[in-house]
Order: structure tokens, then C-alpha cells, then sequence
């Protein structure tokens, strides 16, 4: 897609004009039906503002790139920045590939320019400094959680560092989604959340969602084909499933309206490019209203899918109602999905509070392709991993990983890393198993509601993979004999991160009540043990006359009077 | 004729003015005197709106609950929070504390709300809310770090009290408390006297300038009985011994969703607008014991002003003090000071006009100073 750029007249002569770089930004909207009756949104915005972070200009005048983000790359030096918030597990058996896979809680993975020193403290800083920014708990990414791959997470932008100890990552599984994470990430949008496709994004249907991820991506990107300057990109991608069943509606029909209770009414002013496109490749199943003749073909994810395309920009695609709301019907019963090429899930086995097992199997659905994946896991110190018990099998059989990188823990500073280059057979399950034990803690170092569990991040698996266009090979296109011997079409492997589930994992806690109910024991134990013992020893006896009867007394008081020895 | 000013009897500075300096001089004497009248006849009602002497707002707001059952100290102070951003504090000067996610809380049948009336009627979560401090870090000592300003180096600016000796703060705290205690996350708690020392750092690094502190628990009154700092004005739910109690459930959501206290203060500030000129006694108020079954209480013997001259918006709004002027200023040509000799009179007049700045509720038309000056003293 060719990049239009903003123009700024550059017929006033002001020196300050030439020297603004320019910047440009791209709304898109994607919707996809999901075979299980659900409904996938992807919305992504893009600004790619030709400031050149990395030189020694200051950047100080911000047009369409938001303020605080450039304020903290240039403070920080980074050179690419992944965040992401996620609710939800993506069910990939279920919905297929998502367009950009992220775990559920928080993830941040940071790549720092080389000429940060101290990139510890520097990656404690920003993580401080965006935990106000996205209104998240992102404070509590300290050492015990942070770890440094050593294979996983090339950079995404351009770049050819490979000096991993610029690299950090980190996940908080259990952070929460909420509408005061989805309001600042809003403000970072050049028009906020008042014209177009940010308009749909209200919270209220958002979040009442089987699957909500909102993330922010700058990463460096070339400005021309030769790559001689670079332009700084940010994407704010936001991801949303919607449920058939809990949005309360028997027969299986989605709209604008009924997705986001709005519909669209115009593009962003300042965005270049406004354009929804829905997945139309299953189309004799549903109707698509308003009909649209812009068809577009893409290869996305390994798959060769066409899309029904609206822009925005062309007040044509409004109608006479001047409102946009996509009506999606279904006809007939579904049929078969494409069945996803890769794909995990992570387990504990184990019984009791003392030891268990973690197990992530990994499946490769390709018919007759083996190919490489690079898994990677971080476990919390509190989880002692037994790293001779690792075993990695397929189909039965050992499975050598060509490349292990294992980082031991240190209890309270360090988590486990593990990461294994591994060969998936085709067609087959792949199990890596290790044993752990589970550590005691002190007892200041429980949260509040130590009985929810303690959580285990996901496991991120990258890979090239072979794709499903390029499983044809008896090709039935008319192509020259020179051009046709080497199976090399276009999308021959796409790469794709799959990350499996959180585990939950219950640690020995003790009773919180025990200290009241030790001192009241002890106390009870000491006053009555101790206590009787020192009076036997110390007290003194005394005898003591019996007090006479009445009489006596009476004559005892007249014997007193008249001074004589009492009775 | 010679005029002169005395200072018991020495004279300092004698003056032998011509027939005409002295007309003049007669002439000023009549202005300014009128001017001061007409002044203080405006000043009765604009007399209670200007001895604040703040110039900025803070609030912070605490939940300290966790757990799905306390889902009314989350609507409890989300409806303070909603109330406190209508009538003007923005959220960069709101620190919101929550310990506990109701809103996207998986329990939750309308995600995404928070309501404060049963049937859905109010949502207090709204669509945009900034919540500082979440989860795990609602915490004694964050909240007391918040208070008194000693927070590390990397704390981001929406995390910090950044008041100063002329910010009025609202501080609302609720969740489960009792007698001299407040619990924070089941885990910890904070005690009165913990509290009384945290104000009295605040009031010794001059961090407010007053201090409005609300609480909505079980026993609250426990929680001001050990106040001692100055200008601190307390308002509590329930006396020494009694509990707080819950107003009404919701049966689709299946708990309950506000404290008495808490519901009937947001009845009362719902009819706040930032230019209502309520007063603090009216808030003392709300609730009688006959609505809130418990009593509830209040101090004001350490705040300086009555208050029944303090305004419910010096501490719940953000009004600004607005002064309006008639004159343009021309800022090209530097501004050359005026001559040394009437240095005092000039003093004495702009002491004079400063006390009557308005607030923006009440717009009022006033003799504007720089006429005055100018026609009296022309700039040599």
C-alpha cells in the first residue's frame, strides 16, 4: 500500500517549516467471523513521524505523535517499545490466528539503543514512568520478574543489533484490564476518541468481551527503499472478540451497532488513510450490507483471504444516512475452518503443596512440513525448577533441542529462563516436561489473597511457518519452467508468536491468623505454668486463727476494754 | 500651608503644596474612600468567598477493600471521585486509590460499571477515569508516602500529592475500620495516631493549606480523635461504637451497592454546582441519624475559619479566582516604574484592590485600578 504523506506547504519560507519532520497517520479497522460464531475486531492505528530519535536533534515539536511517548523515548533511548494489555486467553483452536498474538495480563519488552550504560536501572525507570502513563501496576516489573532472551524477540523495526543485553522482557499475568487502561491509551490518539474509528471504542461494550488486548508498539522503520534515514512508527493495535452467546441474541448476525453500540460517521480529519475491511472469503454464508465493489485479496497469516473494503475518507461510503453500520447475516451452516498450523497449551500436573510438573505441548498440524520453533519460559524463583528432569519428546521418541539457554534462578532476584530451539515433526505433539518445587516464602511476601494462587507467565513460542498458500506445489498458475523449480512463492513462511496459557499455582500458605493465636497460647501457658510454679516458690504461709464464734467475740471486745488478754 | 506626615511627633516628610495639589490631594481622599465603601458593601457578600486563601484543590481518594463482597467501598469512593471531577478537580490533581478491580472484575454482569443506585441507574465508573494506584500498591504505606510526600525518585507525576501551602485537599477514605483503625486489604492497617502524625508532617512541610478529611467506616469517629495539627476539619460516618452500614442491594449484581453515608453525601453533592455558595454546615448535615442508623460526626475545633463561611466547593470544586479587568495592556514597550515618592500610597491602594479579586461565581463590575493610577498619578 503506497504511503501518502501529509504535505506541509512548504511555499512560506519559514526556516522552522522545513525543519518539521512529517508525519503521518493510518486508521484501519478489520472484522473477521470466526467459525465458533464469534466476531474478531482489529483496529490499528498507525503514525509514522520522520523525527530522527537516535541523532543528537531534539525533538521538540509534536504534531501527530503523542507527547508523553516521545517525550519517554528520547529520555530512555529505546529503540523499540511493545506493550500490551490483555484480558482474555486467545482460543486459537477455536478462532484461528489472531493478527497480533499477546498474552493475557501485561507484557513489556523493550529493546535500548547501545548507548544506554546502565540498562537495569534504566528498564526500572520506564517501567515506573509508563506504569503512570497507562495507569497500570507496571511498577512491579523488578528483577524477579524481568528476564533477558537471548534468541527470542529480534527487533520488529530495522536494526542489527545483536547484542541481547539491551534487551529486556517482562509479564505481569495478573494485571487487570480495565477502562483506566483504555482511557490514556485513547489520549494518545491524534483524534482522540472523537472522530473516526476511534469513536467506537466505548468501555462498556468493549470489556464485556471474551477477549480484549490493547497494545502500543514504536519500533524504527525505513523512511525509503534504501534505508538511509529512519522514521520513528507507532501502532496502537486494539483486538477484541465479541461473543455469540453472552451478547444475548439467538440467531447469528453482527453489526456496528450491535458490536460497539455506535455506528461511523466520519474519518479522522488528520488520518491519511480511514478504511474498514471485513473478511468476506467465506462470503456464500453471510450477507454483507451495504454492499461495497472495493475487494481486496491479501495473504495474511498464511492464508490467502479476500476483504470487502470501506473508506472512509470518500463520503460516498456514508450513504444517504451519513452513518456507516455494517450488517453481517448468516444464511447457512459453517464449514470447515482451516485448522491453525501451530498451536500449545501448558499444564501443572503434579499433586500436593510440595512438588510438580509443568508440561507444554506443542502441536504442529502441517501434513508432511517440520519446522523450527523457539521456545521461551519464564519461571518465577519461587517455582524451583529441576533442570535435569527436563525431557522434550515427540511422537514417543526423545526430541534433542538443537539450542537450550537456561538461566538458573537466585531466590528473590532472578526468575528462571529457559529458552530451546526445537524441531517439530509434521503431524505431530511435541511435550516438554520439567519438575519443580515450590518455596516457602516469608511470610511479608504474600499478597493480600494468597489463596487466589500465584501466577506463572505464558510461554512464548516464535516461529516460521511453512504457509498455506505455499502447500500447493502442483501449481495450476502458468509460470515459466526457470521460475518454477525451487519452491519459493510469495509467503512461503510467515512468522508467528503463539503464547500458551498462565498457570495458576497454589503455594504452602500459611495461616495468617497463627501469630494471634500462638501469642494467646503461649501467654495462657506461660501464666498458668509459670505463673504456679513461682507462687509455690515464693509465697510465704502464715497461720492464721480461726475467727471465734459470737460470744467470744463479744467477750473479747469487754476484755479489751477492761485491758486484759483477749481469749 | 505645610502638610506633613508625623510619626509621634517627628516629622518625616512635609510637603508645601500649592491650592491646587491640595484640591487634588482632597479629590484622591474622596475616591478612594468611596471606592472602599462601595468595596465593602460588595465585600459582605464577597467576604465569605475570598478568606480561603487557596489557590489550587487536591484530592485524594482511597478505597481500602478488597474482594467482590466490598463492592460498595469501590462505588463509594468512585462516586466521590465522579462528583469531585464534575465540580472542577482535574484528574491531574485527583489521586485515586482503588484497592480492588470491581469494574472488570469477572463477577461482574455488566462489565466496565460500577453503579451507585440499585437498578442500574447511576454509573459512577464512567468512560473515563484515571485510577493512580491499583491492586497491590493501595497499600499504608503508599497511601502514607502519598500524604507526606517521600515517594522515590521514579514515581510518575499522577502518583504524587504535589500540593503546596495554598492547596485545599480532600481526603476520603472508606473499607472496614474500627475502634483507632482502618484496614487496608485485609492484610494491614492504619492507625489514628499514624494518621494524626502523617497531617502533622503535611502541615510542617506546609504540604495544605486546609485539610478536609472524610471517612466512611465502621467506628470513623476513632479515626480524627487524635488530630492535632492546625486547619484540619474531619467529618466521619458513625460515632465510637457503632457500625456503618450498606444501603441497598442489587439483586441482578447480588451485592450491596453503597454505604448510607456515602449514598445520601452523593445526593447531596449531585445538587452542587461550582457556584453554589453551600456551606460546610450544611454538610454536617447529611445523614441524620433517622437515614444512616449510626450518627454521624464531625470536628471542626482545629480549622481557623467558622464553618459556616467555607464553602463545600473550597474543597470538593476547583474554582478558580478570576480578576476581571476593562484595560488593555500594551506589554511592547518596557513597563517603567513609578516614581519613588508615592511608592506608598501606590502600595496602600493596591492593598486595598487585591482584597476584592472575585471568584468567577459572582460577576461583579469594579472601579478597574489602572484608570484610577493613571488619572491620578500621570506616569512621568
Amino acid at each position: 500500500m503506497a504511503i501518502r504523506r501529509l504535505k506541509h506547504t512548504r511555499t512560506h519560507a519559514h526556516a522552522c517549516m522545513l525543519q518539521t519532520p512529517l508525519d503521518d497517520f493510518q486508521e484501519e479497522l478489520v472484522i473477521r467471523p470466526l467459525h465458533s460464531g464469534d466476531i474478531y475486531a482489529s483496529f490499528q492505528f498507525r503514525t509514522v513521524w520522520d523525527a530522527d530519535f537516535m541523532g543528537d536533534q531534539k525533538v521538540s515539536h509534536y504534531r501527530l505523535f503523542p507527547k508523553s511517548l516521545g517525550q519517554v523515548i528520547t529520555k530512555f533511548s529505546v529503540r523499540e517499545l511493545h506493550i500490551s494489555f490483555t484480558q482474555g486467553y486467545w482460543r486459537t483452536m477455536q478462532w484461528g490466528q489472531p493478527y497480533l498474538p499477546s498474552p493475557p495480563g501485561a507484557e513489556l519488552w523493550v529493546w535500548f539503543q547501545d548507548t544506554v550504560t546502565d540498562v537495569d536501572g534504566t528498564w526500572k525507570e520506564l517501567t515506573n514512568v509508563l506504569s503512570g502513563i497507562f495507569c497500570a501496576s507496571l511498577n512491579f516489573i523488578d528483577s524477579t520478574n524481568t528476564v533477558q532472551p537471548s534468541a527470542s524477540f529480534k527487533p520488529l523495526g530495522i536494526g542489527n543489533v545483536t547484542d541481547h543485553s539491551f534487551l529486556r522482557y517482562a509479564t505481569l499475568p495478573r494485571e487487570i484490564v480495565c477502562t483506566e487502561n483504555l482511557t490514556p491509551w485513547k489520549k494518545l490518539l491524534p483524534c482522540g476518541s472523537k472522530a473516526g474509528l476511534s469513536v467506537l471504542l466505548k468501555s462498556e461494550k468493549l470489556f464485556h468481551s471474551t477477549f480484549h488486548s490493547q497494545a502500543v508498539h514504536v519500533r524504527p522503520v525505513c523512511q525509503d527503499p534504501q534505508c538511509r534515514t529512519t522514521s520513528m512508527e507507532l501502532r496502537q493495535t486494539l483486538n477484541v472478540v465479541f461473543d455469540l452467546h453472552t451478547s444475548g441474541q439467538g440467531k447469528r448476525e453482527w453489526s456496528l451497532f450491535k458490536m460497539f453500540s455506535r455506528t461511523l460517521t466520519e474519518a479522522c480529519p488528520l488520518a491519511s488513510s480511514s478504511k474498514v475491511y471485513v473478511d468476506v472469503t467465506d462470503n456464500p454464508q453471510f450477507e454483507l450490507s451495504p454492499a461495497t465493489p472495493l475487494l481486496t485479496q491479501a495473504v495474511v497469516l498464511g492464508d490467502r483471504r479476500t476483504y470487502s473494503v470501506y473508506d472512509l475518507t470518500q463520503q460516498a461510503s456514508f450513504g444517504s444516512s451519513r452513518s456507516l453500520n455494517m450488517l453481517l447475516r448468516w444464511k447457512a451452516a459453517d464449514g470447515e475452518m482451516l485448522r491453525p498450523l501451530l498451536h500449545s497449551e501448558r499444564y501443572v500436573a503434579g499433586y500436593g503443596l510440595q512438588a510438580g510438573e509443568i508440561h507444554t505441548l506443542i502441536y504442529n498440524h502441517h501434513p508432511y512440513r517440520a519446522f523450527p520453533v523457539l521456545l521461551l519460559s519464564a519461571v518465577p524463583w519461587y517455582l524451583r525448577l529441576y533442570i535435569h528432569t527436563l525431557t522434550v519428546s515427540s511422537k514417543g521418541k526423545d526430541n534433542r533441542p538443537s539450542y537450550i539457554h537456561y538461566q538458573p534462578s537466585k531466590d528473590r532476584e532472578r526468575p528462571h529462563l529457559l529458552e530451546m530451539l526445537l524441531q517439530l515433526p509434521p503431524n505431530s505433539v511435541t511435550e516438554v516436561t520439567v519438575e519443580f518445587e515450590r518455596a516457602l516464602l516469608k511470610w511479608t511476601e504474600y499478597t493480600p489473597d494468597p489463596n487466589h494462587g500465584f501466577y506463572v507467565g505464558s510461554s512464548v513460542i516464535s516461529a516460521l511457518v511453512p504457509s498455506v498458500v505455499a502447500m500447493d506445489t502442483n501449481s495450476t498458475l502458468d509460470r515459466p519452467l526457470f521460475s518454477s523449480f525451487f519452491p519459493c512463492k510469495e509467503e512461503a513462511s510467515y512468522f508467528m508468536r503463539v503464547y500458551t496459557e498462565p498457570l495458576l499455582v497454589n503455594l504452602p500458605t500459611p495461616d495468617f491468623s497463627m501469630p494471634y493465636n500462638v501469642i494467646c497460647l503461649t501467654c495462657t501457658v506461660v501464666a498458668v505454668g509459670y505463673g504456679s510454679l513461682y507462687n509455690l516458690l515464693t509465697r510465704t504461709f502464715q497461720v492464721d486463727e480461726p475467727s471465734p464464734g459470737l460470744a467470744k467475740r463479744i467477750a473479747n471486745v469487754i476484755r479489751r476494754f477492761r485491758g486484759v488478754p483477749l481469749l | 500651608m505645610l502638610l506633613c506626615l508625623t510619626d509621634g511627633g517627628i516629622a518625616l516628610f512635609c510637603v508645601n503644596p500649592t491650592s491646587w495639589q491640595i484640591i487634588v490631594f482632597i479629590y484622591i481622599y474622596i475616591y478612594i474612600y468611596i471606592y472602599i465603601y462601595m468595596g465593602n458593601v460588595h465585600s459582605d457578600k464577597a467576604g465569605q468567598f475570598f478568606n480561603s486563601g487557596h489557590t489550587n484543590n487536591w484530592a485524594v481518594l482511597v478505597c481500602t477493600s478488597r474482594f467482590w463482597f466490598n463492592y460498595r467501598h469501590v462505588a463509594n469512593t468512585l462516586s466521590v471521585y465522579r462528583s469531585v471531577k464534575r465540580l472542577g478537580i482535574p484528574d491531574s490533581r485527583i489521586v485515586l486509590m482503588l484497592a480492588d478491580d470491581m469494574a472488570c472484575n469477572h463477577r461482574n454482569p455488566k462489565p466496565a460499571t460500577v453503579f451507585s443506585h440499585k437498578n442500574m441507574e447511576l454509573n459512577v465508573y464512567g468512560d473515563d477515569v484515571e485510577v493512580d494506584y491499583r491492586g497491590y500498591e493501595v497499600t499504608v504505606e503508599n497511601f502514607l508516602r502519598v500524604l507526606t510526600g517521600r515517594l522515590p525518585a521514579s514515581t510518575p507525576r499522577s502518583k504524587r500529592l504535589l500540593s503546596d501551602d495554598r492547596s485545599n485537599i480532600l481526603i476520603y477514605l472508606t473499607g472496614h475500620g474500627g475502634n483507632g483503625f482502618l484496614k487496608f486489604q485485609d492484610s494491614e492497617e492504619i492507625s489514628n495516631v499514624e494518621l494524626a502524625d502523617a497531617f502533622e508532617q503535611m502541615w510542617q512541610k506546609r504540604r495544605y493549606n486546609e485539610l478536609l478529611f472524610i471517612i466512611d467506616t465502621c467506628q470513623g469517629a476513632s479515626m480524627y480523635e487524635r488530630f492535632y495539627s492546625p486547619n484540619l476539619m474531619a467529618l466521619a460516618s458513625s460515632q465510637v461504637g457503632e457500625d456503618s452500614l450498606s444501603h441497598q442491594p442489587d439483586l441482578a449484581i447480588g451485592v450491596h451497592l453503597m454505604d448510607r453515608y456515602t449514598f445520601y453525601l452523593l445526593e447531596f453533592l449531585e445538587d452542587i454546582h461550582p457556584s453554589s455558595t453551600t456551606n460546610m454546615n450544611q454538610l454536617f448535615k447529611v445523614c441524620p441519624k433517622s437515614q444512616c442508623v449510626s450518627t454521624p460526626g464531625h470536628r471542626t475545633d482545629l480549622f481557623l475559619r467558622d464553618p459556616g463561611r467555607v464553602l463545600i466547593t473550597d474543597f470538593f470544586g476547583s474554582v478558580r479566582k478570576v480578576e476581571i479587568t476593562m484595560e488593555t495592556i500594551n506589554l511592547s514597550s518596557p513597563m517603567e516604574p513609578l516614581p519613588e515618592r508615592i511608592n506608598c500610597t501606590v502600595h496602600i491602594l493596591y492593598m486595598c484592590i487585591n482584597k476584592h479579586i472575585i471568584p468567577t461565581a459572582i460577576i461583579m463590575y469594579y472601579v478597574p485600578r489602572q484608570k484610577l493610577l493613571r488619572d491620578v498619578f500621570p506616569c512621568t
